[in-house]
């Protein structure tokens, strides 16, 4: 006779059994990728890694995997998909080689705070520290290049690991982690509970509870100031604050310049935002940042790259810091109100204490000094009068026809600080570039992941002919699997931007900075891909407009004057006041 | 005692460069490879480490680092904060030698007879606090904690009586102003920490330990 408590225990073995699942540790690795949200994998197979292959085989209804190149190729494209997704990117490779070629991917990541999860199979565990074929001891190659890497040697911690590394990449300054996971526990069988994810990790505070004090200091300063200056980063965008943002400037006035990682946060229209921060930024924010009373830093990270001299930069300046990295606040530049907090939330309380504000003459400032550089730089770069076609007039046909609507993905050098420089954005995650590690090789892999990331936009890769040879197996996944990727090599026959530094700082000797290229139409043609050249002015804009309305992927090869150089320029170790307009 | 005003009060044990010793200290989980992740980031910035401690803490299961450098303020903030940045670490703390109390451990193994026929040997190592942890026929080893001046001074004592052997462990160091790690291990575990116990500190200016 069946009792009450027979059938309580029936159900309390129904409940588990509903909650256990049996299979292999690659098989719980795959589900808990799919409870994570994960629909795309960017990946190359090998020896230590076939066991999860094995499993993904079962999988293909829910999670696409990209079969790329080179793991290199792999891991940008990975981190092109979160770019434009906002999601975390996922990366699979082997073993050995396969996870040393990850680290200038991780690196990258690292650097440009972009969040990944990558996985790396990786030799037995009993065959650890043996040299055994295809071994590397990735975890402590990718220490310094990752917010957090584990080595898993037991099925067990597969599901709690996988929960945290989710967690650490995408929650506070996001960040790539790596997980290592041993052959062994890739073919475990056991039985595993349901997967939960994580929101805590007692040791790691990713954001703080934000400390109204200092918002109030920073409104006061705000409120005095006569001549505030706004620098966005990519914070702006990490922190899915861009409407937040826009709300601050618009209710202060404040002329806001971008990093080339902030870029896009607001659109290129926006009549506060003054331009590019930097380098070869533009001439107004940069000589400008020496004359603020007030700099307002939110999610950027004063790089050399931003501040020049820094000894010279923005002395006369409060500066109010806003960041979610506590390690960055007074890291290059002392900050007189330090606000560690997530943007999406200080940025709101910071706009309700700040005062209604037009700086009309100060942001007519920045307007005479945008003038001067039209007249100097800008006109003769997007509307030249010499025979050669120039990097900028590319961008302005661009501008003209995909009117800011385009994601435009570069790669590094010359055409990149151009493409920045001009490219027009209406949209926030638009512009994917390399900025802080500055990889070669970044921009077609990039711009794969960016396809995916961002299926419906028209995704644009600018590439030197320089960068374009360090990655252009990545042909052959945009030939097997079909990412819709313009692909513009603009050809100037030179490593462009050391050929500049070569002629303005090295007395014109130009040490190994002429590249010679293949037929580059030849090479697309080879993988299938459509494909022209162009070298008078007069075919420029058909080509583009031939490119960018073609189905498919193309590429369009822009032959581009051998010797120009990307102006304006602050020189290395000169302060942001010297920058040179020629 | 204000930040400012403890670099003042530091001023005169700075060196010319304006480096003196820090002692940083690290709670964090016990987790494999995490010394690497904290090394590197001294060797990232080609400093050295003069001494290094791992131990357990007052709590259990959570691992204690002391880390010795000579290094300028700044730089030692800097280092502080990327320390605890790294996910498993819970919290840093650096202080100046006069913040803490601390101690080296040292062992001198020296020939049984020398010590036996020679009475100003005992008479060293009375001196110097030593305690005799092993006394066999062949050899004697001595023990001495204190700071790294008087340790190395009984070294130089030692040098004309046979010093077979000597090491020294890294320092340890107690904080003298820090509460312990039990109340801030209840903040860290809870998922929302309250009002009271925000962690914010490092603009704090008016905390008695540099902490961030």
């Amino acid at each position: 006779m069946e009792t009450a408590q027979d059938t309580l225990q029936t159900e309390a073995q129904a409940e588990t059994s509903k909650t256990l699942f049996k299979g292999t540790g690659s098989q719980v690795l795959l589900n808990g990728l799919i409870e994570e949200g994960v629909t795309t994998i960017f990946g190359y197979p090998g020896g230590a890694i076939m066991p999860i292959y094995d499993a993904l085989y079962d999988y293909a209804d829910k999670l696409e995997h990209i079969l790329v190149r080179h793991e290199q190729g792999g891991i940008h494209a990975a981190q092109g998909f979160a770019r434009t997704s906002g999601k975390v990117g996922v990366c699979f490779a082997t073993s050995g080689p396969g996870a040393t070629n990850l680290v200038t991917g991780l690196a990258d990541a690292q650097i440009d705070s972009t969040p990944l999860v990558v996985i790396t199979g990786q030799v037995f565990a009993h065959l650890l520290g043996t040299d055994a074929f295809q071994e590397t001891d990735v975890i402590n190659i990718t220490t310094p290049v990752t917010k957090w890497n584990y080595q898993v040697t037991d099925a067990n911690e597969i599901q709690e690991v996988l929960a945290k590394a989710f967690y650490i990449a995408k929650s506070g300054r996001p960040g790539p982690v790596l997980i290592d996971i041993t052959k062994n526990a890739q073919i475990q069988i056991e039985e595993f509970p349901e997967y939960i994810k994580c929101n805590h990790i007692r040791s790691y505070r990713p954001k703080p509870k934000v400390r109204v004090e200092y918002i109030e200091q920073a409104a006061e300063l705000i409120n005095a100031a006569k001549k505030p200056f706004v620098l966005f980063g990519q914070g702006v965008i990490l922190g899915s604050a861009e409407q937040e943002f826009k709300a601050f400037i618009d209710k202060t006035g404040i002329p806001s310049a971008w990093t080339i990682m902030g870029e896009g946060a607001i659109p290129t229209s926006h009549p506060l935002n003054v331009g590019m921060l930097g380098m070869h930024g533009n001439y107004g924010p940069n000589v400008l940042t020496n004359e603020a009373d007030v700099i307002i830093a939110i999610g950027m990270r004063f790089d050399d790259r931003v501040t020049g001299r820094l000894d010279k930069y923005a002395k006369q300046a409060k500066i109010v810091h806003l960041d979610i990295d506590p390690a960055e606040i007074d890291k290059n530049v002392k900050a007189d109100v330090g606000i560690w907090g997530d943007c999406k939330e200080t940025l709101p309380l910071l706009t309700n204490l700040v005062n209604e504000n037009k700086h009309e003459d100060w942001l007519g400032v920045f307007k005479d000094y945008n003038q001067q550089e039209i007249d100097q730089v800008i006109t003769s770069e997007l509307y030249p009068e010499g025979e050669e076609i120039t990097m900028g007039e590319v961008l302005r046909n661009i501008n003209e026809i995909c009117d800011g609507e385009a994601i435009i993905v570069t790669d590094v050098g010359q055409h990149q600080m151009v493409a920045c420089r001009y490219a027009k954005f209406n949209n926030t995650r638009s512009n994917i570039t390399s900025g802080g590690l500055g990889t070669m090789g970044f921009g077609l892999p990039a711009a794969i992941g960016a396809k995916y990331g961002a299926p419906d936009k028209t995704v644009i890769a600018i590439i030197g002919d320089g960068g374009f040879q360090m990655t252009p197996q990545e042909l052959g996944t945009i030939m097997q699997f079909g990412a819709e990727v313009k692909i513009l090599i603009l050809n100037n026959r030179f490593l462009g931007m050391v050929r500049q530094w070569q002629q303005l700082f090295n007395d014109k000797r130009y040490s190994f900075v002429n590249i010679t290229s293949p037929d580059f139409v030849a090479l697309a043609k080879a993988y299938y891909i459509e494909a022209q050249m162009v070298n008078e002015r007069e075919n420029l804009r058909t080509a583009l407009e031939t490119m960018i309305n073609h189905k498919g992927s193309y590429l369009l090869e822009v032959m581009v004057g051998r010797e120009n150089n990307v102006f304006p320029m602050v020189p290395q170790g000169m302060s942001v006041s010297e920058i040179r307009l020629k | 005692m204000s930040t400012e005003d403890k670099i003042k009060y530091t001023e005169d044990t700075l060196d010319l460069d304006g480096k003196q010793e820090y002692t940083i200290t690290v709670y964090a989980e016990n987790r494999i490879g995490l010394l690497n992740r904290i090394a590197i980031i001294f060797s990232k910035r080609k400093i050295n480490i003069e001494s290094l401690n791992s131990s357990a803490s007052e709590i259990d299961g959570i691992h204690r680092f002391n880390i010795v450098i000579h290094e300028g303020y700044e730089v030692v903030r800097k280092l502080a904060r990327q320390i605890e940045k790294q996910i498993e670490v819970l919290k840093v703390y650096f202080n100046t030698n006069e913040e803490i109390i601390w101690q080296e451990l040292a062992l001198y193994k020296v020939s049984t007879d020398e010590i036996a026929e020679k009475v100003t040997v005992e008479r060293l190592l009375r001196q110097y606090g030593a305690s005799a942890v092993v006394i066999r026929k062949d050899y004697t080893v001595f023990a001495v904690t204190g700071h790294r001046e008087e340790t190395d001074a009984l070294v130089k004592a030692l040098e004309p009586y046979e010093l077979i052997e000597f090491v020294r462990s890294a320092r340890v160091a107690i904080i003298k102003d820090s509460a312990g790690f039990h109340e801030k291990l209840k903040e860290f575990e809870a998922e929302d920490p309250g009002e009271e116990l925000v962690e914010n500190e490092f603009l704090e200016k008016g905390e008695k330990i540099f902490t961030m």
